[in-house]
């Protein structure tokens, strides 16, 4: 198991590399760039513009520049942004903890919806509450979450008015109960999409289980019907789950720049749409990098715990 | 999303008495889809969609771009049967321009996935060894990319034309499936008649083509389905974030984009285009779900 763990993670080195040389690669090609802002200035001599490039290190070749970059990431130094002029650690870290805070509540939502749901939908097979979560499932897979999240708006915040539209806060509100209030719409919308997949997925795993010998015997028993369900069948159909989650997770985060531009979200998304107009390289580079890192360990994390939860599978 | 698999109706257990001897694979397929009733439904609504959209310069009743500068913003009428747009545009016609556009960049981008994803999934699980390591290696780096976040950078980069937002969704869609081909490869070439055809003399690519790719039809048929769906929501959501198709070109998306600066003056605007989009998608993931159990050969019916 230690083995194992060790092995994935030394695996993951060289996926990350790839993935900064690539990016960064990309941002060497993409227009503009630091010095663009100051070439623009017709009152910048040809020296003063020299001297710039130098002070950024930009008259380095891209690979000396990429080495730099790389020593840089790994003190945890993501470089200075073009725009804020401040270290983009510390703007990265600033906003991090909305995007946790959007990402928290709607994957929470999700888990306790879909489970609720899966659940209901497999023990009554077939029954109009069944009908109802597939038909529920299908729409919301179809649905484009932006288009999804503007219904929200339209229909509780301006046709309804009671929930607000935008932002973590009113204006000078700071209150746990305020951030909740402008919680529920994006995290709803962030869920949606998992909330139609996940509950179709509990379902057929937990019908897949329900008719395994084990549950037979357990029912034969005397088990409470309740217990048989949630102790018994239950626990073995998540097993599969806890891996789909521990995927999606990752994903939601960078599914969060959607839900966070609907809804002004100050979150890491809505840093990365912005610095996509600002030309913001090392603030793109460093949400791209830890964001990769973040699905590797998302995978990684799923197939330990399935390793974990399912003693029959064993690893190196 | 693998392993949503939706079980066989009891209804339709009775088909499994039938007698199948002398009907080909095609026709049992096409037999058991003609029960699926959602199937058949997302079939005849995507076909409506996509005549509406192919016949679009017939029966539209204005130009794309035509603007009725005295009815902005106007509600249904009989001039404008869903109204018209924040620059006086006809909703209907712009709905029915708008699907040539998120069908077609749907279908061809799942088309390029699925022909990277064979291409792929075929080598690696035929050859094996470094080629398969190599390339499973490559499948694992494409799949920790965030996509989303990489696609927008791209866009910043090349212009966001119709075929460069093909191009991309097609390029960061393959994985899944080459996975998929790879596994059913690999455990089908040790099979006899794959000696037997190397036995006869058949080139490596003769049997690739000829006798392994006809056993994988059944997954690349459902997943090129699954992945047209997928693509008209990505190539929507790039509308919307401003990175897609150009503005000024009706998609379903753009349309959507637009009418969300207006929503709140005129809620009914991203209606329409909304809702014929979750239609065509539906009925994709229909066809997909029915597809997968008509050619699903463990499928009892």
């Amino acid at each position: 198991m230690l083995r194992y763990t060790a092995q994935r993670l030394l695996g993951a080195i060289p996926l990350i590399l790839g993935i900064s040389v690539i990016s960064f690669v990309f941002m060497q090609l993409a227009p503009g760039g630091p010095d663009a802002m100051f070439a623009r200035n017709g009152r910048m001599s040809d020296e003063q513009l020299a001297a710039i490039r130098r002070n950024m290190g930009l008259d380095k070749p891209v690979p000396v520049q990429y080495l730099h970059w790389l020593k840089n990431l790994l003190r945890g130094d993501l470089g200075t942004s073009y725009v804020q002029n401040r270290p983009v650690t510390r703007i990265i870290l600033e906003r991090l903890p909305n995007t946790l805070i959007l990402v928290g509540a709607g994957l929470g939502l999700a888990l306790v919806l879909a489970l609720a749901f899966g659940v209901l939908a497999a023990v009554r097979q077939y029954s109009l509450f069944d009908h109802a979560v597939n038909a529920v499932a299908f729409f919301g897979l179809a649905m484009p979450v932006f288009w999804f999240g503007l219904m929200l708006q339209l229909f509780f915040g301006v046709r309804l008015g009671v929930l607000p539209t935008a932002g973590m806060h009113a204006t000078g509100e700071t209150g746990a109960l305020d951030l909740l209030k402008h919680l529920v719409l994006p995290a709803f919308t962030l869920g949606i999409g998992s909330i139609a997949g996940w509950s179709r997925y509990v379902r057929s795993s937990l019908l897949e289980v329900i008719h395994k010998d084990y549950i037979r015997t357990a029912r034969a028993k005397g088990v409470r019907e309740r217990v048989v369900l949630l102790r018994h069948a239950l626990r073995n159909a998540l097993i599969p789950f806890v891996t789909v989650v521990g995927i999606d997770i990752p994903l939601y985060a960078v599914g969060a720049v959607v839900t966070e531009t609907v809804f002004a979200w100050p979150g890491m998304g809505r840093l990365f749409y912005d610095s996509l107009a600002a030309r913001d390289y090392p603030v793109q580079m460093g949400i791209l990098v830890l964001s990769a890192f973040a699905i590797i360990l998302g995978n990684l994390v799923a197939d330990l715990l399935y390793a974990i939860l399912d003693p029959r599978i064993k690893y190196g | 999303m693998e392993g949503t698999r939706i079980e066989s109706r009891p209804s339709a257990r009775a088909f499994a008495g039938r007698d199948r001897a002398g009907r080909s694979h095609a026709r049992i397929a096409w037999e058991r889809f003609r029960r699926h009733r959602l199937a058949m439904l997302g079939l005849v609504l995507l076909g409506l969609l996509t005549l509406m959209a192919v016949a679009a310069p017939v029966i539209a009743p204005y130009g794309p771009d035509e603007q009725d500068l005295f009815n902005i913003t106007a509600p249904p009428s009989r001039a404008h049967w869903l109204g018209t747009d924040e620059l006086g545009r006809d909703v209907l016609t712009r709905v029915m321009y708008g699907g040539r556009v998120s069908l077609a960049v749907g279908l061809a981008a799942a088309l390029i996935s699925s022909l990277l994803g064979v291409v792929v999934g075929a080598v690696a699980g035929f050859y094996g060894g470094w080629v398969d390591a190599a390339l499973m290696r490559f499948i694992d780096l494409m799949l920790a990319f965030p996509a989303l976040f990489f696609l927008l950078v791209l866009f910043t980069i090349v212009p966001a034309s119709v075929a460069n937002v093909v191009l991309f969704l097609g390029l960061f869609g393959w994985m899944w499936l080459a996975r998929v081909i790879r596994g059913e490869i690999l455990a089908l070439k040790e099979l006899e008649f794959i000696d037997a055809a190397r036995a006869i003399g058949a080139s490596s690519g003769r049997i690739i083509v000829q006798h392994l790719l006809p056993n994988v039809v059944a997954a690349i048929i459902v997943s090129t389905t699954l992945s047209m769906a997928y693509n008209m929501i990505a190539e929507a959501t790039l509308d919307f974030l401003g990175f897609g198709v150009p503005p000024n070109v009706p998609t379903w998306g753009n349309m959507l984009t637009g009418a969300a600066n207006y929503y709140i003056q005129v809620p009914l605007l991203p209606v329409a285009p909304g809702a014929v989009l979750v239609l065509a998608i539906l009925a994709v993931n229909f066809i997909g779900d029915g597809l997968r159990d008509a050619l699903d050969p463990f499928t009892e019916w």
